[in-house]
């Protein structure tokens, strides 16, 4: 038995299977950092005081981190058009270089988070630390969930090409709309968190 | 045209794979299926376990509004000294089981009962598919719904015992809830998860995998049902997950989300940074939990309408006012969650802008509900077992609908809010209305799941029982809620003087709740008994013009389909003149 339409496209709504379900799957996910979004805006606007995050934070850091991302926004669509381009190693690479990139950001996230420790800053100090530990939190998750699914594809996931190289390449395109959805919600972030 | 030809031939190329198929194991078989029939009857089995056990919370906890304070016969000394000393129930249990009651029946329950079990095994086949478009998400949201509720259940035996503040988990009472709470949360997370993945494989089955023909007027009601009700679980699910991991927060990492400054718990001052807000939470718990209530009830108003169709041998009355009632539904229920906080002193303009979108919604309702009751006119109705169910479903869920009115407007509100008036209104809506569809749909699909029917007499007994205990439960609620009983006390509200007069009625619902689970040993045992030994019929028992009683055997193969189905009509054909049988099934050709 198979399920039509896993690789090609349903004539009358242009889009195989995965592609829809990651589109359903980003907008629930829309729902539930516009959840964390709106609570973190209801806490501010009913705060009596509430500190800017240019005070708080890294801003430095956080830039890094931002032109790091695009950067692996970039690497991703890279590889994705080296697959329509038939040329599997250049793509594994760009899939390699966006996890390196992502590992990048963790790992300055990761010292960002140790600095503040140090500094005795945890998230039970004060509303503003709570939220920016949850969402970073949340979203750093998700950087981690995209690091496996790229690892996967890159690795032991590309010897799907031999066999099925239309599926292999749309599976790079849905892990990119997650990728792209993921650096997006940093792009939010930043000014909300950080310079705001 | 051409897009039909061309979906045609793909399904065709699905079916000449379907031959070479190799025997699965035991443990692929029947355990991690991958099949949305099995999925489905695993999803309808656990989830009726879970009612069970929900509902045999409920009737401890009414024997402790009958009888307060007497010990519970046969299982109090089962239920520990630290819950029930000597089999008296302490209140601190009383709440545990109030708490759990809720989230079991509506999280672990209901929901995967009329979504994860009747969309599964129905939805594939009403459309044509040869099963969901991920069956290994389907077999995943199975999983996760079930370590979900082992995590629930686990809950009762940590220090402290389950989670005991509501269902609804109101902070700041729920932040300085014992640990059970936090076993509450990382429960409803896999809950949660499991529904996320399975709205996201309907909508997707539903839109892409389609059979050649069936446009969309041409799907049956259930269909939409299920797609409408899988876009609020898409939508409004996140939200909850975000509260979710909010409070989970506060609980282990001491935030304050939703702890407010100068918070003081017995008589001493929180150690907490505070600046939360309680609102907060109420706000994200109910943006889930409005559309919600639609989750419960829109599969049961598919499963009636697609009863009523087929047993009154008439079209729907005004199918396509149903379906555009149904869209506009989903729309309206993401923008009425405040109703339920008019007393939370969120300010009189948002009291009014949320009644009357709270009225709006009322609109569809009234037009689907009257489409049905439209539908028997005229007709000459076969009262078949599943169609008492569906018959009782429409007055049982007018009453539901139209006691939510007074609820909905904020004046009216006041003196109703937090009696047992509003668990009247809710329970009229999900119990004697939802359960009572999702009944009917077992007894109606059961023949195509195993090739057997229910037996009509059990099934009748099963019925009438049911239908007048469950009423003899809930309509006294209305009586005691009126006169201003609390819904929360846990010894009934013995202490009031206000309650004096009506609280004569706690035997009355008590009886009769237990009368009601009497009565569900009939269905028990018809359920096992008609697997094993019930009458063997053909595939299309109810003479029915859906694809998944006129194109599929019964019980349908792995696959669905012998040959891919194509439709050439409307999905409620019957008794149309110049015909010799009264009904026309959908993938019946048009002759030239």
């Amino acid at each position: 038995m198979q399920i039509p339409y896993t690789v090609e496209a349903r004539p009358d709504t242009g889009l195989p299977n995965p592609k829809l379900g990651i589109w359903l799957f980003l907008a629930s996910e829309v729902m539930l950092f516009g959840a964390l979004f709106s609570s973190y805006i209801l806490l501010r606007v009913s705060a009596p005081a509430w500190p800017h995050g240019y005070q708080e934070l890294n801003v430095p850091l956080a830039t890094l981190n931002t032109v790091v991302l695009i950067a692996s926004s970039v690497t991703m669509v890279m590889s994705w058009a080296q697959l329509k381009m038939h040329n599997l190693a250049r793509a594994r690479m760009y899939l390699w270089l966006t996890v390196t990139l992502a590992l990048v950001f963790l790992v300055v996230k990761f010292f960002e988070y140790g600095s503040h420790f140090a500094a005795g800053e945890y998230p039970e100090h004060s509303t503003f630390l709570a939220i920016y530990f949850t969402l970073t939190g949340l979203h750093g998750l998700h950087v981690l969930g995209g690091v496996i699914v790229n690892s996967y594809l890159a690795g032991p996931g590309a010897a799907m090409w031999r066999t099925e190289p239309e599926q292999y390449t749309n599976r790079v395109e849905v892990a990119g709309l997650y990728w792209h959805f993921v650096d997006l919600v940093w792009i939010f972030l930043f000014p909300a968190l950080y310079l705001l | 045209m051409d897009n039909v030809a061309s979906v045609g031939k793909a399904h065709a190329v699905e079916a000449h794979a379907h031959h070479h198929e190799e025997e699965l194991s035991f443990l692929r078989k029947y355990v991690f299926s991958v099949d949305h029939k099995w999925i489905g009857i695993q999803y309808g089995i656990t989830s009726l376990l879970f009612l069970l056990f929900g509902f045999s919370l409920m009737m401890i906890m009414r024997w402790q509004l009958a009888f307060p304070g007497r010990p519970i016969p046969l299982i109090g000394p089962y239920l520990g000294e630290a819950n029930a000393p000597g089999g008296i129930m302490l209140p601190e249990f009383y709440n545990q089981l109030g708490a759990m009651h809720g989230t079991i029946m509506v999280f672990m329950g209901v929901v995967p009962l009329a979504v994860g079990a009747f969309g599964n095994f129905v939805v594939p086949l009403q459309i044509g598919a040869p099963d969901m478009a991920f069956p290994k998400l389907n077999m995943l949201s199975y999983w996760a719904y079930f370590v979900g509720g082992v995590v629930m259940l686990s809950s009762f035996f940590v220090p402290g015992g389950a989670a005991n503040s509501g269902w609804t988990s109101y902070a700041p009472l729920s932040v300085l809830a014992t640990q059970g709470q936090t076993w509450w949360l990382v429960g409803m997370i896999f809950l949660i998860t499991s529904s996320l993945l399975g709205a996201l494989n309907f909508i997707v089955t539903i839109i892409q995998l389609r059979a050649p023909g069936l446009t969309w007027m041409r799907l049956p009601f259930f269909v939409w049902a299920q797609l409408v009700t899988a876009f609020l679980l898409l939508l409004a699910f996140p939200p909850l997950e975000a509260a979710g991991v909010l409070q989970l927060m506060d609980r282990l990492a001491h935030t304050s989300f939703f702890l407010p400054s100068g918070l003081v718990v017995g008589n001493k001052p929180l150690e907490i940074s505070g600046g939360g807000s309680p609102l907060l939470w109420q706000h994200l718990f109910w943006f889930l939990a409005h559309p919600e209530v639609y989750v419960l009830i829109l599969p049961a108003m598919g499963i009636v309408a697609e009863i009523i169709a087929n047993n009154t041998r008439k079209p729907l009355w005004g199918y396509k006012a149903m379906v555009y009632s149904v869209i506009f539904l989903g729309f309206m229920s993401f923008a009425v969650w405040a109703h339920h906080m008019f007393f939370t002193g969120m300010g009189t303009v948002i009291s009014a802008f949320f009644q009357t979108t709270t009225m709006i919604i009322s609109i569809p309702s009234v037009i689907i509900l009257s489409a049905l009751f439209l539908s028997l006119y005229g007709a000459s109705i076969r009262f078949t077992t599943p169609m008492l169910f569906a018959l009782a479903f429409l007055p049982m869920f007018g009453i539901g609908g139209l006691t939510g009115l007074p609820l909905g407007l904020a004046s009216s509100d006041i003196p109703l809010h937090d009696t047992y008036y509003v668990i009247g209104h809710f329970h009229y809506v999900v119990a004697p209305g939802t359960l009572m569809a999702l009944f009917g749909g077992i007894y109606f699909w059961f023949p195509k799941a195993t090739g057997r029917t229910m037996n009509d007499l059990l099934g009748k007994i099963h019925f009438w029982g049911s239908f007048v205990c469950i009423n003899g439960v809930f309509m006294p609620m209305f009586i005691q809620g009126l006169a201003g009983v609390n819904r929360r006390l846990y010894d009934g509200g013995m202490q009031y003087a206000h309650a004096k007069d009506v609280l004569h009625w706690n035997t009355f619902m008590s009886y009769s709740a237990w009368g009601l689970a009497f009565f569900q040993i009939f269905f028990i045992i018809n359920f096992f008994w008609s697997m094993k030994a019930g009458r063997k019929v053909s595939d299309n028992v109810w003479s029915a013009t859906t694809l998944e009683w006129a194109a599929a055997p019964s019980p349908p193969p792995h696959g669905n389909f012998l040959t891919p189905p194509a439709v050439f009509r409307g999905p409620y054909e019957y008794s149309v003149p110049g015909h010799e049988a009264d009904y026309l099934p959908q993938n019946q050709p048009t002759k030239a």
